[in-house]
């Protein structure tokens, strides 16, 4: 049992267990063969083409920037055309510190993307406020204002770590379902709901 | 070299044998459109793949390379999930006029895809105005960025239109001044007619400089009306985000993205058509063989195959070369294309009218 | 030295002053203004240069210290201006005088709550708008309670406050407008492709020309020089490399220097050519990423390819010897952490070998090119006086003709022995900016070319106690980065940790030239002089 991106094998990934209860839950009630084949092919879509919206506050976006460049050269799984306006990326790659005053920014730009979108947090600064996680004015993991889909630790994370991390993503991606139930954006709502915006200004 | 003409007219009287006229033109309107979107969709698939392929290989790189042999299936995972990605409603922006503006865009570049000489008897439609269409349809695309851009209602997208609505229309100008300045040697605004003025030589060889200046002008200008690099002003990636479409998402944006990718194919298209021969094969006088093995060649192979080649010219240049400035760009469009656009048209009447060229 | 301490107890007899690596001046801040305009004007001091200013708490007193260097005669002194009052702090501004004041100024408000007389606009700078308290303070609450994360938006702030003091000495407080009413402003940032970071740069426009900029920063400030405080100086050694990023090394080395100055600790010699080399390794990867970032900002993605390629080269160098890429911890108070790998003399000559044709390739692809030379050319003019004025120092002071490398100024290290040119250039545009970059990678590798093979035999590191304990006292330490004079600030009361310990980037610098740079510029040209200043946001923020 497990899921098959072209990239890399089910082996060489490391803790299966997660995806593989996602396997499970999905599997629970059987699912219609028809609807089933679309979904295949939507996540086979969706997890090919993962365009990623550039966000970068400090030294994890030279990694990135890094991972475009011609020996990393991500656009070889298809993450090629990174975005600059949300509403056209698919993921966010949260590279560095996410500092008091860029949290709102930062919220606003999730709630932006397009759906659908995952969060991929990079480095320790993202995940848990890393080096700077005892100042005044640090976010102590971003996971406490958008819902984080993938973890790459590292500070900053090498790009192959940022590769397996995208995978992750793509595993993720393809045991998703589109049709019928879909339990990703519940999820989401669930988590909007539980971390209110105070008076969050619209436009 | 097969005349595709015998086709289509076998199958025009097949259809008027069996049903009235009317229900045949009908049909034969519906399987055309159809043909179109089709191949508009495939071209513009191929395209951009074309040109990831190509940048990777300026840049050192690969390109797409796990999705499909060689990544061939990129585009097609780009479109499943561009297809239904979400679009995003936005609050206090004309609703109508910003879904609007995505189709406008790419009904113009359809239009003007649909006037392409695609191969011998292989031509939708072939009036004696053809290229005065042309023109006409292709500067419609100019409406939907300026609406796109106003009906966001963002700064951002605002700039971009505008940015984009001066370009575009000023660059026109250069472009028409340059086919016109070919028109003026071939002697016929209708297109087929302008391929087949190309029989004996391309007009690139037949006008010799007049014609060689109208290609670099046509060139130049043709790639600023489509706004692709290093003209690309309306979306200036680095300052205005994605400029006129920052707002559009799923497939709104995608139309814009097609319609992108489908302009360098039609710019490239005309280019091979008023330049190049059309789908003319190279005949070199005198060398009877060579001239043979070109005529084997089938016709839209020749076409596609010229197109691809100033598609490969632009984008070789989008990539090496740094983004102009607005101020610049117009004064290099009114400064000097403009002017030598106009002098030129009064060299090339000059030639026809004395018979200078080949 | 004896000659300004004379010459400024004229100025102002109610100086006192001290003696130390620096001479320190301290006045009353009643007497301040008119002194430093005096230092400036005078023509055998002309201090023209304000280094820095920092924010010191000395809980009875708060206050900052000055440091200034003379352009003409490059001598330098510090003064320290202070007030007992912590309810309502005052001292007067100095950013008539050196522009480059206008931030650090503020800088020194958000942190400590000083107020500064006359200063134009002292708004927040590093902080939300709506922050509770000055945390670099000694009595701040660094709680959540006081400061919990929000996720309102933050209100934009259209009126600049300022203090202003009329005639009769009364101190009013003046509130103006940033944007006239019917101004069109675009917000670019904070997330935005061409900030190079996380910035925020409220732009008014007429048309597309620009007409004034508004910076609003502080949307990656972590809050490092408090952090210091509470670390032992081994410790804080690791925030240097996350600062500005690209020159990790360059920033490592000068707080290691400044630590080593304070304990008087002599850095055996092998240490030092390998410091120095990872010191121009690294700058030579930061110009090539910024080669790369100003192509791919005007548009020449193919550029940034090219700079990417060698830069990895680099890296591969580094990784082999620090086990990283980025985030390099290689220097050490004493020394370096390790041995250098048994490659790495090899590589760096492979590397050498490889650059002077790689840079004519570059040159080949951009600077040729028709459009990046009208792109760049004559674009954010920054005359001589006016970068001195604003403190912008490196390849971007450079380019406007100021001779401000501290390699050559101030040796460090051994950097008197080595054989290298100041590179400068005297237009003091963006082309020129660039210029210097590219000229001094050739700079770069000649420095590696004589030191690859002359790497004397030792110690990598010297002998350290295990508790490291700075005798009472302050230090200041400036070396030359990859984008200027980054320098430190050291005050110790003789504990584990710093009392104080300030990061001078060169960086907040740069960034107060983005706006006289910019005025009467098209937006495009924005990005391109942003692109040529090379700021590096979180070391702006910090």
């Amino acid at each position: 049992m497990g899921v098959k991106i072209k990239s890399m094998k089910q082996e060489d990934f490391k803790d299966n267990e997660y995806i593989e209860s996602l396997i499970k839950k999905l599997k629970e009630n059987g699912t219609n063969a028809v609807v089933g084949m679309f979904d295949d092919l939507i996540n086979w879509g969706r997890s090919n083409s993962l365009w990623p919206f550039t966000f970068g506050t400090s030294c994890c976006a030279i990694e990135f920037m890094s991972l475009g460049a011609a020996r990393y050269d991500m656009a070889r799984f298809g993450f090629e055309v990174a975005r600059n306006s949300p509403r056209q990326a698919d993921f966010i790659m949260l590279q560095g510190t996410i500092v008091h005053r860029m949290a709102s920014p930062m919220r606003r730009l999730y709630e932006q993307l397009a759906e659908p979108k995952y969060v991929i947090a990079v480095g320790g600064c993202a995940i848990s406020g890393g080096p700077f996680r005892n100042s005044y004015c640090v976010v102590k993991g971003v996971d406490q204002i958008l819902p984080v889909d993938v973890y790459i630790p590292g500070c900053p994370p090498r790009p192959e770590a940022m590769f397996y991390g995208m995978m992750q993503l793509q595993r993720k991606i393809k045991v998703e379902r589109f049709f019928g139930g879909v339990n990703r954006k519940e999820r989401i709502r669930d988590f909007l709901a539980q971390h209110p915006e105070e008076e969050f200004e619209k436009r | 070299m097969f005349d595709f003409g015998i086709v289509t007219r076998w199958f025009d009287q097949l259809l008027c044998g069996i049903m009235p006229g009317w229900l045949a033109t009908t049909i034969e309107g519906v399987i055309i459109a159809v043909a179109l979107i089709l191949v508009y969709a495939v071209l513009a698939l191929f395209y951009i793949l074309y040109e990831r392929k190509l940048c990777a290989w300026f840049q050192c790189r690969l390109g797409p390379m796990r999705v499909g042999r060689w990544g061939w299936m990129q585009v097609f995972a780009d479109m499943f999930k561009i297809l239904i990605k979400e679009l995003i409603k936005l609050r206090n922006t004309d609703k109508f006029l910003f879904e609007l503006a995505p189709y406008l865009v790419i009904l113009a570049s359809m239009l003007s895809f649909a006037v392409l000489p695609w191969g011998r008897g292989l031509q939708i439609i072939d009036f004696n105005i053809g290229v005065f269409f042309m023109i006409a349809v292709s500067g419609l695309g100019v409406i939907g960025i300026l609406l796109a851009g106003w009906a966001s209602d963002s700064k951002y997208t605002l700039v971009g239109a505008l940015r984009g609505g001066a370009q575009m229309i000023s660059c026109e100008l250069s472009v028409a001044m340059s086919i016109m300045t070919m028109v003026v040697l071939a002697g016929t605004m209708s297109i087929s007619g302008i391929v087949y003025a190309q029989e004996d030589a391309w007009f690139i060889f037949k006008g010799h400089v007049p014609a060689i200046i109208a290609f670099i002008i046509y060139l130049i200008a043709a790639t600023a009306e489509t706004n692709r690099g290093p003209f690309d002003l309306p979306e200036a990636e680095h300052e205005l985000t994605a400029g006129y479409h920052t707002e559009y998402s799923g497939i709104h944006f995608g139309f814009f993205y097609l319609a992108e990718y489908l302009n360098l194919f039609i710019v490239s298209g005309i280019a091979a058509l008023m330049f190049l021969g059309g789908w003319m094969p190279l005949h070199i006088p005198g060398c009877d063989g060579f001239n043979m093995v070109m005529d084997w060649i089938p016709s839209v192979i020749w076409f596609l195959g010229k197109a691809f080649f100033i598609s490969f010219i632009i984008i070789w240049f989008k990539w090496s070369f740094p983004r102009v400035r607005i101020d610049q760009l117009l004064a290099m469009e009114w400064k000097y294309l403009m002017p030598i656009g106009l002098f030129n048209i009064a060299l090339m009447t000059v030639v026809v009218v004395y018979g200078w060229h080949f | 030295m004896a000659n300004i301490q004379e010459k400024i107890s004229a100025l102002c007899p109610e100086a006192t002053f001290e003696e130390g690596e620096t001479l320190l001046v301290t006045v009353p801040d009643a007497k301040w203004h008119a002194l430093a305009k005096a230092m400036k004007e005078d023509a055998d001091l002309s201090f023209d240069y304000l280094v820095g200013i920092t924010g010191v708490d000395w809980k009875e007193s708060m206050g900052c210290i000055y440091y200034f260097t003379s352009t003409k005669y490059g001598t330098h002194v510090s003064v320290k201006v202070s007030t007992t009052d912590r309810e309502k702090p005052m001292l007067h501004s100095v950013s008539d005088l050196w522009k480059v004041a206008l931030i650090h100024e503020r800088e020194v408000y958000d942190f400590y709550g000083i107020i500064f007389i006359n200063h134009p606009d002292l708004r927040r700078y590093f902080l939300r708008n709506d922050w509770k308290g000055f945390p670099l303070r000694k009595d701040y609450d660094a709680s959540d309670k006081a400061n919990p994360i929000r996720l309102e938006a933050e209100k934009n702030e259209d009126d600049t406050v300022s203090y202003i003091e009329d005639a009769e000495g009364k101190i009013q407080k003046k509130r103006k407008l940033v944007f006239k009413p019917e101004e069109y402003v675009i917000n670019i940032g904070p997330q935005h492709p061409s900030t190079h970071g996380v910035m925020r740069m409220r732009t008014a426009l007429e048309g597309e020309t620009i007409t004034h900029i508004d910076m609003v920063t502080g949307y990656i400030h972590r809050g490092i020089e408090k952090l210091c405080e509470g670390l032992g100086y081994p410790q804080s050694l690791l925030f240097t490399d996350r600062m500005d990023y690209m020159s990790a090394h360059q920033n490592r080395h000068c707080l290691c220097l400044c630590i080593e100055k304070a304990l008087g600790l002599e850095v055996p010699k092998r240490a030092q050519v390998i410091r120095v080399m990872m010191d121009e390794l690294m700058r030579l990867s930061s110009h090539l990423l910024s080669y790369g970032c100003l192509t791919m900002d005007l548009g020449a993605t193919t550029a940034f390819f090219y700079g990417f390629r060698e830069r990895e080269i680099i890296l591969n160098i580094f990784e082999k010897t620090c086990g990283a890429r980025m985030s390099l911890n290689y220097d050490t108070i004493g020394g370096v952490m390790a041995d250098i790998d048994v490659d790495f003399a090899n590589d760096v000559k492979a590397l050498c070998k490889l650059m002077p044709e790689r840079l004519k390739e570059y040159h080949k692809l951009f600077t040729g090119n028709v459009i990046a030379n009208n792109r760049l050319r004559g674009v954010g003019v920054l005359s001589r006086e006016d970068a001195i004025n604003l403190s912008v120092t490196g390849p971007s002071g450079r380019g406007s003709g100021w001779a401000c490398d501290v390699r050559k100024t101030a040796p460090y290290s051994i950097y008197n022995e080595i054989d290298f040119d100041e590179i400068t250039e005297t237009e003091g545009d963006s082309f020129a900016r660039y210029m210097v970059r590219m000229r001094e990678m050739e700079q770069c590798v000649k420095i590696l070319e004589q030191l690859a093979d002359n790497i004397p035999e030792g110690d990598y590191c010297a002998k350290v106690p295990k508790i490291i304990k700075l005798p009472v006292g302050h230090w200041f330490q400036q070396v030359e980065a990859s984008r200027g004079a980054f320098g430190v600030y050291i005050e110790s009361t003789g504990e584990k940790t710093p009392y104080r310990m300030h990061f001078n980037s060169p960086c907040l610098n740069l960034l107060g030239a983005v706006d006289p740079c910019t005025r009467g510029e098209k937006i495009a040209d924005l990005i391109a002089i942003n692109a040529s200043l090379d700021y590096v946001v979180p070391d702006v923020d910090r």
